[in-house]
């Protein structure tokens, strides 16, 4: 067959805004380009100058979707700076809110942005006129997300009660009870949803991936942990900047991260769930056996039922933290600034997110580093895509599209995240 | 905050730091001011199911966006969600993967309209970063509160004489 051309100018269901480009000459996949071409967003440059108790709420700025992890990252960085200890009901509190947004952004993805691509609609729109039962399931239980993150948070977008240190107000055993119900509705709807994602029909394909995670010894992943991966990283937060490296490149305006030694990498559901599967609950792990999935999987389209799987663990995860909680007697420890570097990295929905921050004896913020997942997963995003043409080469041109703009998908990427920063060189004679 | 059983509901959305896809959100402002007591003014950022969370159990819904469809900036689209569908590409400038036009369609293919719903869409002129609406956009906001006015006090009449 001749040259073809694939360009989507505008992707569709992703968050924020990019593109694709993928040249064919003579049947041979020649160019990939999965271009962000969602503006800059400069929050490194303008958290220099600003306090450290600051962070957390500016950074919470660049996400709708996770401003959760963006203030769990940059509050732990901070803690770590200046030698802090969290409550440990608090650190639990942390855990649930987080649990709220997983909950919530998983959903999101799995019901209305990546299932029309497996039931073959444009959208969730005309799958809910076929199948409004589950459309609406998927929105009860986004919903129980969100009223944990708004119950915690103090709102749903960009909540405001994270510090660092603690919270500014925590809740009673009482005032947490109602959720009990909530959570317990949604943890037999995360199941039905595990159930029905592995009826869904997948491509026969995988990938050898590097799986990129936080691994903590007692529980699966969420806020803490060492990076760990699957072909022998095993390194903690401060030495991030020794392993991994973001490479600029012209076409994309967010930067392209890579492992020094390997190349690219995969984060999120996919990479957590193979790195962590012995830390899920029984309950999660049995789901995804019955489901088909082994400790092991390598088929990004089946991210849908990981995110499922990761879902259920949030609601099972949440019931167990309520369960235990008792109301700690103070919402925050004090924090007494001093110069020092502090790394924050903890599970955003769509996988790592690692801050660090240099700070003066003040507390004033001199430097500070973002890596937010979509930026880690393009390189990965781009070698599916060399991989999965040539398999699918002789669809029609509109099909091989959509099938391209699937394997995106696959990675719920977060573009509006992923555009925090651009290099810019001025050359002068 | 719970959800108000009945009653009607204004739902001003945008982006206060988008120059004109504030808009919405600046007619909100001023109908919290103008508007009769017992009616609810909310913000909000458009993404859907929030927006269709807000909107459960009103039976008069009234929402305000910026808009870029190419006609000239300021100019007013009114849309009665009942009577036609909302274009998805209506709401152009919204990041989210699912904004205010998805909110209305799946909650049109749900079942779940409020019983009225109404659509401003205020054409913008610039949609780029900073504040401060432009002036032809500011004058269609000044516009929009009135025509909204109307619709709350009077809305046998407005349909009447904007569908005859």
């Amino acid at each position: 067959m001749k040259s073809r051309t694939i360009k989507v100018d505008y992707l569709a269901r992703v968050e924020g805004e990019g593109a694709l480009y993928v040249k064919i000459s003579d049947n041979t996949v020649t160019d990939v380009k999965f271009k962000i071409w969602e503006p800059p967003r400069l929050f490194e440059a303008f958290l220099r100058g600003r306090n450290y108790s600051e962070a957390p709420d500016i950074t919470a700025r660049i996400c709708g979707i996770c401003p959760i992890a963006y203030q769990m990252s940059s509050a732990h960085a901070m803690e770590g700076a200046f030698g802090v200890t969290v409550d440990r009901q608090v650190r639990a509190l942390r855990r649930l809110i987080y649990c709220g947004e997983w909950i919530e952004s998983h959903t999101l993805h799995v019901y209305l942005l990546h299932a029309p691509d497996f039931l073959g609609y444009e959208d969730a729109i005309q799958a809910a006129q076929d199948h409004p039962e589950l459309v609406q399931r998927g929105l009860q239980l986004k919903k129980v997300g969100n009223d944990l993150m708004a119950f915690l948070g103090g709102r749903e977008v960009h909540p405001i009660n994270v510090r660092v240190g603690g919270f500014y107000k925590v809740p009673t055993k009482q005032e947490l009870a109602p959720f009990v119900e909530k959570l317990k509705w949604a943890r037999d709807a995360a199941l039905e949803t595990v159930r029905w994602t592995a009826t869904l029909p997948f491509p026969d394909f995988e990938q050898d991936y590097e799986f990129v995670a936080l691994r903590h010894p007692d529980e699966y992943a969420i806020t803490e942990g060492r990076l760990v991966s699957n072909k022998g990283l095993d390194i903690a937060l401060s030495e991030y900047d020794d392993h991994f490296v973001e490479e600029h490149v012209a076409y994309t305006n967010a930067l392209r991260s890579v492992i020094k030694e390997r190349g690219a990498y995969l984060v999120g559901p996919l990479a957590r769930y193979n790195v962590n599967f012995d830390k899920l609950s029984p309950l999660a792990q049995q789901a995804a056996r019955d489901a088909g999935l082994g400790p092991v999987c390598r088929n990004p389209f089946k991210s849908i039922i990981v995110r499922s799987v990761e879902t259920l663990y949030a609601c099972d995860e949440g019931l167990r933290i309520i369960d235990e909680y008792e109301m700690p007697e103070k919402p925050a420890v004090e924090v007494q600034p001093r110069a020092a570097t502090g790394y924050g990295c903890t599970e955003a929905p769509r996988g790592i997110l690692y801050h660090r921050y240099r700070v003066d004896d003040q507390g004033v913020i001199l430097d500070a580093k973002i890596v937010a997942p979509t930026s880690q997963n393009q390189k990965s995003v781009e070698s599916d895509l060399w991989q999965f043409v040539p398999k699918y080469m002789d669809l029609p041109t509109e099909e091989l599209t959509w099938r391209c703009e699937q394997v995106i998908r696959n990675y719920d990427p977060c573009i509006s995240c992923a555009t925090h920063f651009l290099k810019l060189r001025i050359e002068r004679d | 905050m719970p959800p108000a059983k009945g009653g009607s509901l204004i739902i001003g959305l945008g982006n206060q730091y988008r120059r004109d896809d504030a808009v919405g959100l600046t007619v909100a402002r001023r109908l919290k001011e103008a508007a009769p007591a017992h009616v609810r003014v909310l913000e909000e950022s458009g993404e859907s199911t929030a927006l269709m969370d807000s909107w459960q159990g009103a039976d008069t819904v009234i929402l305000i966006d910026a808009v870029h469809s190419g006609a000239k900036p300021g100019s007013l689209h009114r849309l009665d969600a009942h009577r036609q569908p909302i274009p998805t590409r209506f709401f152009h400038y919204s990041t989210h993967a699912f904004g205010a036009a998805e909110a209305i369609e799946l909650a049109r293919a749900l079942g779940q309209l409020p019983p009225r719903l109404i659509v401003y869409g205020i054409e913008g002129k610039t949609f780029e970063a900073g504040l401060g609406l432009s002036p032809e956009v500011e004058k269609a906001a000044q516009e929009v509160v009135e025509r909204v006015l109307g619709d709350l006090c009077y809305p046998a009449a407005t349909e009447k004489m904007l569908n005859s």
